[in-house]
């Protein structure tokens, strides 16, 4: 049945509007609140990478410097001329070692040949020839020199400060090999999460202290990152510069954080992979993300629940809604037949009177005797008139037993001529005291129409009815007409009573409106009509002036499967 | 000598066959099928009581009491009705009629009122007499 799929797209709808309601500001702050956090969350973290990275820049720097500041003072307040004593120069390398722990791993004195002079370490170093050497050549343009690191003549990773001194002519060179570890251990602290990772690499992208791990698949990346620096993009300018690199070993994104060092020669580096660097964000995205979820199904679900049971609430009131509109027919129906009863009385009474009178004059000729005269004659006629009484009170009480039969709302097609008819005869009586003169002009094969029967009649009853009311008293003329118009039956219910005055005319079909004086009328009898007019897709329309008469006019549409509809169709 | 009886009603047999009953009790009865008809019968023949149809197609019982006791104000009428129309009878005895019937009526208890009616209006001339008479005495100073 439609009514199912009605309810069942209602339910829908219901549906679909608490869920888009509900779950478009879910959305929305959800959208908003995570994208907030998320910038938020970056921000800090990348402030939190360049402060490391600065910090330990500034660090690793500051060693540098320091290490440089302690040779020089070294040098400047020692002198060249201790320096070159072998005890001298041991006595010193004892100092350093004792103030320094191991940072200075030896001293040497390398004169303007480059031949260590004089050594104090724990290598065998005396005599070892540096003329070749990058960094002996550096610090003759330079006067000092930090060498990157290197394995050395010794095998064993260094860094070397140089430091050019003169002294009685004679240039001199004063050199100290720095412990690799002591220097590591300032980056290699530097360690955040799972795969943040720190070290220091040289312009040819080797690396000035041991990454912790493996990085042999990630060297081209650092070779064009180190380009890059001589490239004067802004990665590695500045300070703390941030750039995301993909890796070219598992393809994750990489953060790097670089800051120059040692004047640009080297560059410190911070590595982290994105996902390890964003964990905590991916984390509460992935709640985020859940939240959601589980909100957009209780919602859903909810949703679900109580559109159902809305649109059974709505199903429940219709059906009571239905139910109340037939008692309210029902309702009308009784008050249009009460009107009528009055009429229908005194027409019986009329028969039965007589009938009364008529047996009551038999019974006077019986008591005369019926040899005399013509009595026997009369007895029969009078006779004849209570048969015909009889017979005449028979067709009153069939009519109103046709009529008063309980609402029947079977749709069937109705021969509107007939019914017509049939209520201006029902009605005849009435009219006849009323002084209203019915007239019925009706065209000839009006098509079917569809509908309730005893409803329809119902709607006529009430119309003829009212205007015979209209024209009481005094009496008038009542027209009732039948056309076929448009594809549409039309009924005209013309009266020459008072009319109904403009103001009133837009409320007669509201419930309850009556110009009848209190217990008269119920004021439903046109609310009704319209009611049941429009239930057969029909309509009904009135016209009318003050004094000189009302028209009500019906179109019902023609019965579907009638020859004349045929082409129309489904209309 | 009994009373003169008009009936007036749009039931042609019914006013018929009343008529002849009541003739047979020698009641002189003149019959009119509607109210103009009554009032022209009224104003030729003598007569005492009217019984009178309250509902009746053009002019209906209440107006014609109106007229008839405009016309003719010592004649009575007794009203006739149907059940439904028990209040208009009503309202006819307050405009003056002497009694109702309702529809349908039996012979004996019709002609009681009849003859109450009858008797009522015997009275009513009676007194009208005795009054001109002592008018007519009294203009003469006996």
């Amino acid at each position: 049945m439609s009514d199912h799929q009605y309810y069942h797209g209602l339910a829908k709808s219901m549906m679909a509007t608490i869920v888009l309601v509900s779950i478009a500001p879910l959305f929305i702050i959800a959208l908003i609140a995570g994208y907030q956090y998320s910038v938020a969350y970056e921000e800090k973290v990348e402030a939190h990478l360049r402060e490391l990275v600065l910090k330990h820049d500034q660090s690793v720097d500051v060693f540098l410097e320091e290490k440089i500041a302690e040779i020089q003072v070294l040098a400047e307040v020692v002198g060249v001329n201790r320096l070159q004593d072998e005890d001298g120069l041991k006595k010193l390398h004892d100092v350093l070692v004792r103030m320094h722990g191991t940072d200075f791993v030896d001293l040497g004195l390398v004169n303007d040949k480059g031949i260590q002079e004089v050594y104090a370490g724990p290598y065998k170093l005396e005599g070892a020839d540096y003329a070749e050497a990058e960094w002996f050549k550096d610090v003759q343009k330079r006067k000092v020199y930090v060498s990157d690191v290197s394995l050395g003549l010794r095998g064993v990773p260094h860094f070397i400060i140089a430091l050019q001194m003169e002294s009685e002519g004679r240039q001199w060179v004063l050199r100290t090999a720095l412990d690799f570890i002591a220097f590591n251990k300032l980056v290699e602290d530097i360690r955040i999460g799972e795969t943040g990772l720190a070290y220091i690499i040289n312009k040819d992208a080797e690396f000035q202290t041991t990454p912790r791990r493996d990085m042999t698949g990630e060297m081209p990346l650092l070779r064009q990152l180190v380009k890059q620096v001589d490239n004067s993009s802004k990665l590695g300018r500045g300070r703390a510069a941030m750039t995301i690199e993909a890796d070219p070993v598992t393809g994750e994104n990489i953060i790097f954080v670089t800051s120059p060092l040692k004047s640009g020669e080297w560059l410190m580096v911070f590595q982290q992979e994105a996902s390890d660097v964003f964990s905590a964000l991916n984390r509460t995205r992935n709640l985020l993300i859940v939240m959601v979820l589980l909100g957009g199904i209780s919602i859903g679900a909810m949703a679900y629940l109580m559109s159902r049971r809305m649109a059974r609430k709505v199903e429940l009131s219709d059906m009571e809604k239905e139910m109340m509109n037939e008692q309210v027919i029902e309702a009308g129906k009784l008050a249009s037949v009460g009107e009528l009863a009055a009429g229908i009385a005194h027409e019986i009474n009329n028969p039965v009177a007589i009938m009364v009178e008529e047996a009551g004059w038999i019974q006077d000729l019986l008591d005369e005797g019926l040899n005399k005269d013509d009595n026997e004659r009369e007895v029969q006629r009078a006779l004849n008139q209570i048969r015909n009484q009889g017979v005449r009170c028979r067709e009153i009480t069939h009519k109103l037993l046709s009529f008063a039969r309980k609402i029947d709302p079977t749709v069937e097609e109705i021969s509107l001529n007939d019914m017509v008819q049939e209520m201006a005869e029902f009605c005849e009586q009435r009219a006849r005291y009323a002084n209203v003169l019915i007239e019925t002009s009706l065209a000839d094969s009006i098509p079917a129409v569809e509908g309730s029967a005893s409803e329809l009649q119902q709607v006529l009853l009430n119309l003829i009815n009212n205007a015979i009311d209209a024209m009481d008293p005094g009496g008038g003329n009542l027209d009732i007409m039948t056309r076929v118009e448009d594809q549409n039956v039309v009924v005209s219910i013309s009266d020459t009573g008072v009319g109904i005055p403009q103001a009133n005319l837009s409320r007669i079909f509201d419930p309850f409106f009556t110009t009848k004086p209190v217990g008269k009328g119920t004021g439903l009898g046109l609310s009704i009509i319209y009611g049941i007019i429009n239930k057969m897709d029909g309509e009904i329309s009135v016209k009318s002036i003050v004094d000189q008469g009302t028209t009500f006019t019906i179109r019902l549409p023609m019965a579907e499967g009638n020859p004349d509809n045929v082409e129309q169709g489904e209309g | 000598m009994p009373a003169r009886i008009l009936l007036i009603d749009d039931e042609q047999g019914f006013v018929e066959t009343m008529a002849k009953r009541l003739e047979m009790r020698n009641y002189p009865v003149s019959t009119a099928f509607n109210a103009q008809e009554g009032l022209d019968t009224l104003s030729k023949v003598t007569i005492d009581v009217v019984v009178l149809d309250v509902k009746m197609p053009g002019m209906d019982g209440i107006e014609a009491l109106a007229r008839i006791k405009a016309e003719h104000p010592l004649v009575e009428v007794i009203m006739l009705t149907g059940h439904a129309t028990v209040e208009n009878a009503i309202e006819g005895m307050k405009r003056g009629a002497f009694d109702y019937m309702m529809k349908p009526c039996d012979m004996d208890g019709l002609l009681a009122k009849v003859d109450e009616a009858y008797d009522k209006k015997v009275a009513h001339e009676d007194r009208i007499l005795e009054a001109r008479a002592r008018h007519i005495a009294l203009r003469r100073g006996v």
